[in-house]
């Protein structure tokens, strides 16, 4: 497929068009962040029999329903944990661990940043709305002080986490932050996660203009566009504690981490094989649990 | 099928229940454990942890007991057989994903290694009292299968007997053993892999595009695809139809919650396992299971010593129920004598079964140690008056 063809929208086929229309809301980024997605697979020629998708609950967990992939709806914050065993029983698989903010960063989190640091070889996309989207636009710990949401009418005074930061220091290999904007910087940090074996991160922050920039006064999703192309500072290698969020601030993107060490297989592999040399056999190379 | 050969561990052994669990997980085919310390559950995934890199297997520890019970489901789907263990604190955080295995039909087993509760409880000491959270722990109507080991060769045996059920009919089997049988130290005889029946997933062999990830065939239960192998399905823990697709109307709610019911109600007769002696002559019988039956056991001995007529029931698999067989006595005997380590769960089962046709008689106790024959014994007495 020619992905320069105009005649066929080049996504098309990464999509179960069967499911369509979505759910999303118009203005609503995550649409947005498939499309890079797809256009990733089309670069970095992944196989797609082989890829899977997990995502966990809230509108960017129903990116799983959405895709023409092995793909796995599941529990709310769960979907690292589902990934790692997926990927620990097939290691041949290429996990993609797709979901939002408050899936990954808060009832998630501790999955979170265990996965990141025995660096299990997933690459996550996190769709950051900055709130809780699908129950109503509740405060997230990824909301931006002072932000308006339906659980603090009189603005947020929780400190956010700044996730770029947060992953850095657990240990991710491949850290980075675009916008909906940035439809091609996302696209292709996308396609150098698919490169890197060991735990990525790639955070795109994303409008939610139905619950955050109506509350928060920002405008619609044309406005927001409006916001992240003025206010995004592109800053790759920029240390991460430097690029925390604020209400209407300034957004730093780009690449902040990319460093190689050893992956969980990888280690795991090495460490049987030292103490049990040839006692040690590799998983699956036992038959298969089919007839 | 034949049991993998490289899983089984031949011969004849004096090991306690936990470890005896893990013997059976791995003739059964697991090869893949994830798990989050617990007393006194921990020595069952210690000795996996040991084993299985030399039998072609995964052991991850996981960060909590949240992520080890989804964790195994994602090996499930990429193609392992999966378990996880745990005991009572750890079992009620897994709930949410025994769940979520129903209702995607993820084949898997969960061990609980019973202890005291409620709460952190008695962490070391024995207890019964986790059946009926076994049974209904989970949000929503749906039907699980669990099994009560009474000796560490039951372990070995019945874990067998899990992963086959689970793998049969697609859903998660409970394994209820409790503190007792867990680190009780007996012979376990572990035969052949040739004379070790396993059952296979139940595998699609359908065409990429004629496969319907649940779609069925008469039989309730659908063929399972995993990861990897091209077919791009999908699996959602919102109610879906035979495509997998979410499709969220009382209708389809209808349909797929009572067929994930109906699998298993319907086949309850096949799947029941119980022990019996001595019901057809029986005016009380005595219905136990895990450690308590072995109590039973002498208070069963000593009442017949007194010439009282007493028969055994003994259950092997608690869920589903076997209340045909309960109901069926009901009409024969004077009263049913149900002693376990909790304030009252099966016996709950047992009177609904037997319907006010004869008594139905506790001897409860909360755990922290097992009954003496005396106790149950005097409750023998006192219902066969």
């Amino acid at each position: 497929m020619n992905a320069l063809d105009q005649t066929v929208n080049p996504v098309e086929p990464f999509l179960r068009t069967d499911r369509m229309p979505h759910i999303w809301c118009p203005g609503c980024g995550i649409g947005t962040t498939v499309n890079s997605f797809a256009r990733a697979l089309i670069e970095s020629k992944v196989d797609l029999d082989t890829l899977a998708l997990v995502s966990g609950i809230g509108c960017t967990g129903r990116v799983a329903g959405y895709v023409k992939l092995d793909s796995f709806h599941t529990t709310h914050g769960r979907a690292i944990p589902f990934a790692t065993g997926l990927k620990m029983a097939n290691p041949k698989l290429s996990v993609v661990v797709y979901s939002g903010d408050g899936d990954l960063a808060a009832i998630g989190g501790n999955h979170l940043i265990h996965a990141a640091r025995r660096n299990i070889d997933l690459k996550v996309i996190c769709v950051n709305n900055l709130i809780y989207a699908m129950t109503g636009g509740q405060s997230a710990p990824t909301t931006p002080g002072h932000a308006t949401t339906s659980t603090n009418p009189y603005g947020t005074f929780e400190p956010a986490f700044n996730l770029p930061h947060l992953l850095d220091a657990a240990g991710a290999v491949y850290v980075a932050r675009w916008t909906t904007f940035h439809v091609r910087q996302l696209a292709r940090a996308m396609s150098e996660a698919f490169a890197k074996r060991g735990f990525s991160f790639i955070e795109v922050i994303s409008p939610c203009p139905t619950l955050y920039q109506r509350r928060n006064k920002m405008g619609d999703g044309l406005d927001t566009m409006k916001y992240y192309k003025d206010k995004s500072k592109v800053k790759h290698g920029a240390p991460t504690s430097e690029v925390g969020l604020t209400l209407n601030g300034e957004i730093v993107v780009g690449k902040f981490v990319d460093r190689d060490r050893p992956d969980y297989q990888s280690m795991m592999r090495a460490q049987y094989v030292e103490s049990l040399g040839e006692r040690y056999i590799e998983a699956p190379e036992t038959e298969c649990v089919c007839d | 099928m034949k049991a993998d050969p490289h899983g089984v561990l031949t011969g004849t052994h004096f090991i306690d229940g936990d470890h005896a669990c893990c013997e059976g997980a791995l003739a059964a085919g697991a090869r893949f454990a994830a798990g989050y310390p617990i007393t006194p559950s921990t020595e069952v995934v210690e000795r996996f942890a040991a084993r299985v890199p030399t039998v072609g297997g995964t052991f991850i520890q996981m960060e909590d007991e949240l992520a080890a019970s989804i964790t195994l489901q994602g090996a499930v789907w990429g193609g392992a057989k999966a378990f996880t263990v745990t005991s009572g604190p750890g079992f009620s955080l897994m709930m949410e994903h025994i769940g979520y295995a129903a209702m995607t039909e993820t084949p898997c087993v969960f061990v609980d290694v019973q202890r005291g509760g409620p709460s952190t409880g008695l962490p070391t000491l024995p207890a019964q009292a986790d059946m009926m959270q076994a049974r209904w722990g989970s949000h929503g109507d749906y039907e699980i299968i669990a099994l009560c080991p009474n000796s560490p060769q039951e372990c070995f045996d019945l874990t067998i007997k899990a992963f086959n059920l689970a793998e049969e009919f697609r859903v998660p089997v409970m394994f209820m053993m409790d503190e007792v049988v867990g680190h009780m130290t007996e012979k376990v005889v572990i035969p052949p892999a040739e004379q070790i029946e396993v059952v296979p997933r139940k595998h699609t062999h359908k065409s990429i595009q004629d496969y319907l990830p649940y779609g069925t065939n008469g039989d309730m239960v659908p063929e399972m695809a995993h990861a990897g192998e091209g077919y791009k399905f999908h699996v959602t823990g919102l109610t879906h139809d035979e495509r997998g697709y979410p499709n969220m109307t009382p209708q389809m709610q209808d349909k797929l919650v009572k067929r994930l019911q109906n699998k298993i109600r319907t086949a309850a007769d096949r799947i029941c396992i119980f022990e019996q002696d001595r019901l057809e002559s029986a005016e009380v019988v005595v219905v136990s299971y895990g450690i308590t039956s072995r109590v039973a056991q002498r208070a069963i001995d000593l009442a017949r010593d007194r010439g009282l007529r007493v028969g055994k029931l003994r259950l092997i698999t608690a869920w589903p129920f076997p209340a045909k067989k309960i109901a069926e006595l009901a009409s024969q005997v004077k009263a049913f004598v149900v002693p376990e380590l909790n304030l009252g769960q099966m016996v709950r089962e047992v009177e609904r079964a037997v319907a006010g046709l004869a008594k139905t008689v506790a001897v409860s106790h909360a755990g922290g140690g097992v009954h003496s024959p005396d106790e149950i014994l005097n409750t023998i007495v006192e219902a066969s008056r």
